[in-house]
């Protein structure tokens, strides 16, 4: 029997505004626990909450992000249920009213669009951390509070090759919108998924798992990839499918059913008297709106097409904000029409030294006037290719143009046939042998005697050159 | 006449005048404490603290806290087990207003119901508080406490909180005057929370013009609290003028039907007199969904205080009943620490909040209110505020009621509309008993028309002899 | 509307509140009258009619991203029936 797997993605995103949702908290992260409460966040009695101006602003400019629908009129819910974690044992959230709903993101998979709808995007508070010991559990207050946007995907997604493929592309959007860090080593982001299997071509969903504690995209990824051999193993013997909440254990890598028995959950859902409506104008959404700018879809669509990038290209130099901006500068500022030689540059040997010192391409402190510079030096013949690269290495390290790092060190390409002829000279002398295998027809020996010449000439000789030199002479 | 008889701007007169100090006061206070408290019991930990003045420093007049709003690193416990020992790390915004304004905290609070679910102060775990008018009776409930003190001569002035009644009534049983203020008028912020949408802090005072003074104090915008109101606050004391000719006072047909004690009425039927004579044109209206009101009241507080105390858990604060496992920690601190009426009113709470039953209840009960609401903005339309009693008894027994929970529901049926519909609501005295009891006298306005209320309230209080009668204890 | 022991103990355990067998009897007979009592809000029509969630119209209520000083750990760990350094102690939660 053949099935296909139905996926939803529950993502939990850390906004990153300097205070908590409801209090003037601070948000940073790492610091002494319990030194970052107060009596808000810590559900104090006689505490009241104030929602976040900036929060509801970024969870705003998340969903216009994702093409959602704004609710007009929006209000808090509590949601009860008993954790150590949650002060109030209840937390701040929305239910039926939520802030946004029906967008959409669109993957690119083996090279077909695929639309994956968002049911839904709302605000809510985040609870505080638990640390298990031996004996007992330790409770950190710090992050409770912190705003959370819960994203809640459509359940459009048919493989975990998909599932991945939304995640990163809806962790790049929202890098660009630079509203949250989205990083799930550190927490700003949490996904939960939701599968069931049916039989392909099948109108009725199966029953569902729901699969938490997975704390990278690669492991919500193989997640479902256990969870469907598992789904589909139980059915082949027809066996049912139990509705659980499953944990996935990284170490064994698989799902395992959590030990409490779990009891159907009732969150006795009311509005939240403490805080009144929010009513979001077509103003305010406008205002927000045009503080998104272009977003890496649009971005990399318009590389494709206004610089002649290939796809796979494109999607490497957009990936990041700022990256891209310092890559769009370079394309535009190179003054031939073909631009794949900057792009080569800059996913080449600048990805690389960047990648050796830790930071992005624009973090190298490279001036994008100088990168056009060097890349020009090489085409047109000024600088041989290794030693563009070497000069691009030492234009990372001290900031100085190529141009003068080029004459304080001499390093000018020789291509004037007088100047090498005395070495070219030199070479067919010392070295007999090769010229006469070259001269017999062995046509690859040419190459060592052009080394040879490089050599002598500290890697200044114009290969090409000295190549025709040598064509000519023997 | 001793100091603590006087009324807080009485003494200011005499501080003023050289004759009275901050510390002579607290001095004249502490004996009254120590003479009378053992029988009325207002306060609670009152053996376990002197007010003596080189226990705080003293700068002004000092006024009595209900144990439900928080005074930093001062026990506030709401009377209940639950929250033994708990000191809050900050103070609420009226008590801060207060130190503002110069006055005194009381290092005593007044005894209340535990979580103020209770309309006679029976509910404390410190005990009961009993009426200085009779011993054997309840002083009203929540604010018991403060309302008691404040008649005793055992506080100048206190502060109480009114969630149904809670303010008013006790008043009326014992005498003095109490005010609801206009939902977001005063701030919650630093109030532990019984039903958020309901809850107001207010005055309980001696006379109408000493709770102008405080309503001065403790009115205003906090934008720590999202359902406080930013406009001006007015001098309320502006109000207490001797001119109500032409004011037009309804008199709501549905509060006077069966069930009103005849003393009672009377009482309410001559202060209409009084204030005919003064000038007012009062009138019958109806607000015909008045007999709604309690259920709907019960339905929407219970929910909300069941959220609302879900927090008292023991894991940061409070009392703890230990355990190796965490669930069994919450049942038994929970079961062994909130007092009988506290649990029965999270479980009826939590029940109407629960999956199936949300609509039938919760959401019906937001739609009546609604209609409860509309009653009162229908007659506000021609009259410019609202007489009724403020009790349909004078003070019952202790113990009278406190074997029929719905009994006692029933007895806050004349102030439990206002805190629905949001609007304030004074209680002064208007006549006694032939047992001696005292009647209270209710009037209502629209939103943010406390001055209508103090204006009413003084021309009626100044040509009565009510506000000027103590207690013998 | 009477109501089931079962329910009350449901009730209850949403609530973590524990209660004895004589507390549920007495509690069942008391929720009876009382949701009886309650139970007269049927007999009224109310098509068409609002709900009043907030009894004044506020709206918009935001503040402002600066922040503000925190509770000191002294101040929040004060009143902490059971601490260790830095944190809350609790009984050990099993995942």
């Amino acid at each position: 029997m053949e099935y296909e797997a139905v996926i939803g993605l529950e993502v939990h995103l850390h906004l990153k505004t300097r205070t908590k949702a409801f209090c003037g908290c601070s948000t940073e992260f790492g610091n002494t626990p319990n030194t970052q409460a107060c009596p808000v966040c810590l559900g104090f009695p006689g505490s009241l909450p104030v929602l976040n101006r900036t929060a509801l602003e970024y969870a705003l400019k998340v969903a216009l992000a994702f093409n959602c629908q704004i609710q007009e009129f929006t209000k808090f819910d509590r949601k009860h249920y008993y954790y150590p974690d949650l002060p109030k044992n209840y937390q701040i959230s929305q239910y039926d009213l939520p802030l946004s709903r029906n967008g959409f993101l669109d993957i690119k998979l083996d090279g077909k669009i695929k639309r994956i709808g968002i049911t839904r995007a709302h605000l809510e508070e985040d609870a505080g951390k638990l640390i298990h010991a031996e004996n007992f559990t330790l409770v950190d207050f710090n992050r409770a509070g912190i705003p959370l946007l819960e994203i809640v995907s459509d359940p459009d997604i048919n493989s975990p090759q998909e599932a991945y493929e939304y995640l990163t592309a809806l962790k790049s959007t929202i890098e660009y919108l630079d509203v949250s860090d989205c990083d799930m080593e550190k927490g700003s982001l949490r996904c939960d998924a939701n599968i069931s299997i049916r039989p392909k071509g099948a109108k009725e969903l199966g029953t569902k798992t729901e699969l938490k504690n997975m704390n990278s995209f690669k492991a919500v990824r193989d997640a479902l990839v256990f969870e469907i051999k598992r789904q589909t193993g139980l059915q082949d013997l027809g066996q049912a499918i139990v509705q659980e909440t499953r944990l996935w254990d990284e170490k064994s890598q698989q799902t395992l059913a959590m030990r409490s028995k779990e009891e159907a959950k009732d969150y006795r859902y009311f509005p939240d008297p403490d805080l009144p409506q929010f009513i979001i104008s077509k103003e305010k959404i406008a205002e927000i709106q045009n503080t998104i700018g272009e977003l890496p879809q649009e971005k990399m669509q318009r590389f494709i097409k206004d610089y002649g990038l290939s796809q796979y290209h494109a999607k490497i130099l957009v990936d990041n904000k700022e990256d891209a901006a310092y890559a769009e500068i370079c394309l535009r500022g190179y003054p031939q029409k073909d631009k794949k030689v900057v792009t080569n540059w800059l996913v080449g040997p600048i990805a690389a030294i960047a990648s050796d010192n830790a930071v992005s391409i624009s973090g190298l402190g490279i001036e994008p006037k100088d990168t056009i510079e060097l890349i020009g030096f090489v085409e047109n013949g000024k600088i041989s290719n290794l030693v563009g690269k070497s000069v691009l290495a030492q234009m990372a390290k001290t900031h100085k143009s190529p141009a003068l790092i080029i004459s304080e060190q001499n390093l000018v390409q020789i291509s004037d046939e007088a100047s090498l002829e005395r070495d070219v000279n030199l070479v067919i002398q010392e070295n007999p042998k090769v010229v006469q295998d070259y001269k017999t027809g062995k046509e690859s020996s040419i190459m060592f005697l052009v080394g040879q010449v490089m050599k002598k000439t500290g890697g200044k000789a114009n290969p090409k050159v000295v190549q025709e030199i040598l064509k000519r002479r023997l | 006449m001793e100091l603590y008889q006087l009324t807080a701007h009485q003494l200011n007169e005499k501080i003023d005048k050289g004759e009275a100090t901050p510390e002579s006061i607290i001095a004249s206070l502490d004996k009254r404490i120590q003479e009378v408290d053992h029988k009325v019991g207002a306060y609670v930990r009152h053996s376990e603290f002197r007010v003596q003045s080189s226990e705080f420093r003293v700068k002004g007049i000092p006024i009595s806290i209900k144990d439900n709003i928080c005074t930093a690193g001062y026990p506030t416990e709401c009377c209940s087990k639950i929250l033994e020992g708990f000191k809050p790390p900050y103070d609420a915004t009226v008590i801060r207003k207060l130190k503002e304004a110069g006055l005194d905290i009381m290092p005593l609070k007044t005894n209340m119901d535990e979580f103020a679910f209770g309309s006679s102060t029976e509910n404390s775990c410190f005990g009961p508080t009993h009426n200085p008018w009779d011993l054997e009776r309840v002083p009203g409930g929540s604010s018991g406490g403060s309302a008691a003190a404040v008649a005793a001569d055992e506080a100048v002035w206190a502060l109480g909180t009114d969630t149904g009644g809670s303010i008013r009534q006790p008043a009326a049983f014992c005498g003095v005057v109490g005010m609801k203020p206009t939902y977001g008028r005063v701030s919650r912020y630093g109030l532990i929370a019984f039903a958020s949408s309901l809850d107001q802090i207010g005055p309980l005072t001696k006379d109408t013009r000493d709770a102008a003074l405080l309503m001065n104090i403790i009115s205003g915008y906090e934008p720590r609290d999202s359902t406080s109101v930013d406009t001006a606050v007015p001098d309320y004391t502006k109000a207490l003028v001797n001119d109500i000719g032409g004011i037009r006072i309804g008199i709501p047909k549905e509060y006077f039907i069966a069930g009103i004690n005849p003393e009672v009425k009377k009482a309410i039927e001559e202060a209409i007199d009084k204030l005919k004579i003064l000038g007012a044109v009062c009138k019958e209206v109806s607000l015909p969904h008045t007999e709604y009101a309690v259920p709907v009241y019960y339905i929407i507080a219970t929910a909300e205080a069941s959220s609302n105390l879900a927090r008292f858990d023991g894991v940061q604060y409070g009392f703890r009943k230990s355990d190796q496992d965490m669930i069994e920690m919450y049942k038994k601190t929970r079961g062994e620490a909130f007092g009988e009426e506290a649990k029965r009113r999270v479980i009826l709470g939590t029940f109407v909040l629960s999956h199936g039953y949300y609509d039938a209840y919760y959401l019906k009960a937001l739609k009546v209110r609604t209609l409860i609401k509309q009653d009162f903005d229908r007659v506000f339309k021609d009259c410019d505020c609202i007489l009724t009693p403020t009790t349909p008894t004078p003070a019952f027994k202790i113990g009278e009621k406190t074997d029929d929970p719905l009994k006692m529901y029933l007895s806050d049926i004349y102030t439990i509309s206002a805190n629905l519909a949001g609007i304030p609501g004074i209680s002064v005295p208007c006549g006694f008993t032939k047992e001696g009891l005292p009647v209270g006298l209710q009037l209502l306005a629209r939103h943010f028309a406390e001055e209508t209320l103090f204006k009413v309230a003084y021309s009626y209080e100044q040509s009565t002899p009510w506000h000027s009668m103590k207690p013998k204890i | 509307m009477a109501i089931e022991k079962k329910t009350i103990e449901d009730v209850a355990y949403l609530a973590r509140i524990e209660l004895k067998e004589a507390q549920l009897d007495k509690l069942s007979a008391e929720l009876k009258d009382i949701l009886d009592f309650i139970d007269k809000l049927n007999k009224l029509d109310v098509k068409g009619v609002l709900p009043t969630s907030h009894i004044l119209p506020l709206e918009n209520v935001l503040r402002s991203d600066h922040p503000v000083e925190s509770l000191s750990l002294e101040q929040t760990l004060e009143n902490a029936p059971q601490k260790e350094k830095s944190f809350f102690v609790v009984p050990k939660v099993i995942e």
